[in-house]
């Protein structure tokens, strides 16, 4: 099995905070275009990040890559920054729409430095109910389901 | 072209080690999974195959037969099994979670009547699987 591609991924948790607002905009158009999510006070979602990563099985370890690696990367990158964290704080989205849409953008920043494994998609479950995709570039991942 | 997932479950213990290593350095590289008394996972199976609708059936493939495969071909093999000592493919390799996609793929592949595999998922727990397209994929 050595040197045959495979895919890994791996789902992380962090609770945060956000508010979904545009200053240059109106209050009454900022409530017309996100609605309770204006609300001034900001509300919290627990958020689930999957990250896929691909690369050829090491003949030595049967991986992909060091899971205890990209554990500490994501805790270092991610998690240490993000969770129990008001988004809209953080430097990213001081000028930026915290929608999960962006924070996938930001993710896949954060995680395309991973040195280990090639970073083939962010997904982003905002609740149970929405989940956000992105692969890179506007690319598809080569087996999108 | 259809595409139908097919779940099934196993529960196996293995451990991670490489005998070409010092105990010290298997337990540098797979830290608590090195533990030689092995450990085990409740594994749950998701193969996809993909294939045309049959238009007398309204089928892929006959879902009572591919469960018949998957039980004769992986879950037998490693239902309460330790993959380490009693399932011949982990006797060389290390059985990882992308190991085991690879080689339930290689179980499978050929063997499911009309339909073609796509992707073998393994999830060793909820946040942790690996997948597999095939050779070259």
């Amino acid at each position: 099995m050595n040197g045959t591609v495979a895919h890994l991924s791996r789902r992380y948790h962090f609770a945060a905070s956000h508010r979904l607002h545009i200053d240059a905009l109106s209050p009454e158009r900022n409530r017309e275009i996100f609605g309770k999510c204006n609300n001034p006070f900001g509300h919290g979602h627990n958020y689930v990040v999957q990250v896929t990563f691909s690369g050829p099985v090491d003949a030595a370890t049967g991986m992909v890559t060091n899971l205890a690696d990209l554990d500490s990367f994501a805790q270092r990158e991610m998690l240490d920054h993000f969770d129990h964290a008001n988004l809209n704080t953080l430097e990213y989205f001081l000028d930026l729409v915290p929608s999960t849409e962006n924070l996938c953008l930001e993710l896949w920043r954060i995680f395309a430095e991973y040195p280990h494994a090639k970073l083939e998609r962010i997904r982003v479950e905002e609740t149970g109910n929405n989940a956000f995709d992105y692969f890179g570039n506007g690319a598809k991942i080569k087996h999108q389901e | 072209m259809i595409l139908l997932t097919r779940k099934a479950d196993f529960s196996a213990a293995h451990f991670y080690w490489n005998d070409s290593w010092t105990e010290a350095e298997n337990y540098r590289v797979f830290g608590k999974c090195a533990n030689r008394q092995g450990h085990g996972h409740n594994y749950t199976l998701e193969v996809t195959v993909e294939g045309n609708v049959d238009p007398t059936s309204g089928f892929v493939v006959d879902l009572k037969q591919l469960k018949d495969i998957l039980e004769r071909e992986v879950v037998s093999v490693y239902d309460h099994r330790h993959l380490n000592h009693e399932v011949p493919e982990f006797k060389t390799a290390v059985p990882t979670t992308e190991n085991i996609a690879i080689a339930i793929w290689r179980r499978l592949d050929g063997k499911i009547p009309n339909a073609k595999l796509h992707r073998v998922r393994v999830y060793e727990m909820p946040d942790l699987f690996a997948d597999f397209y095939g050779e070259g994929a």
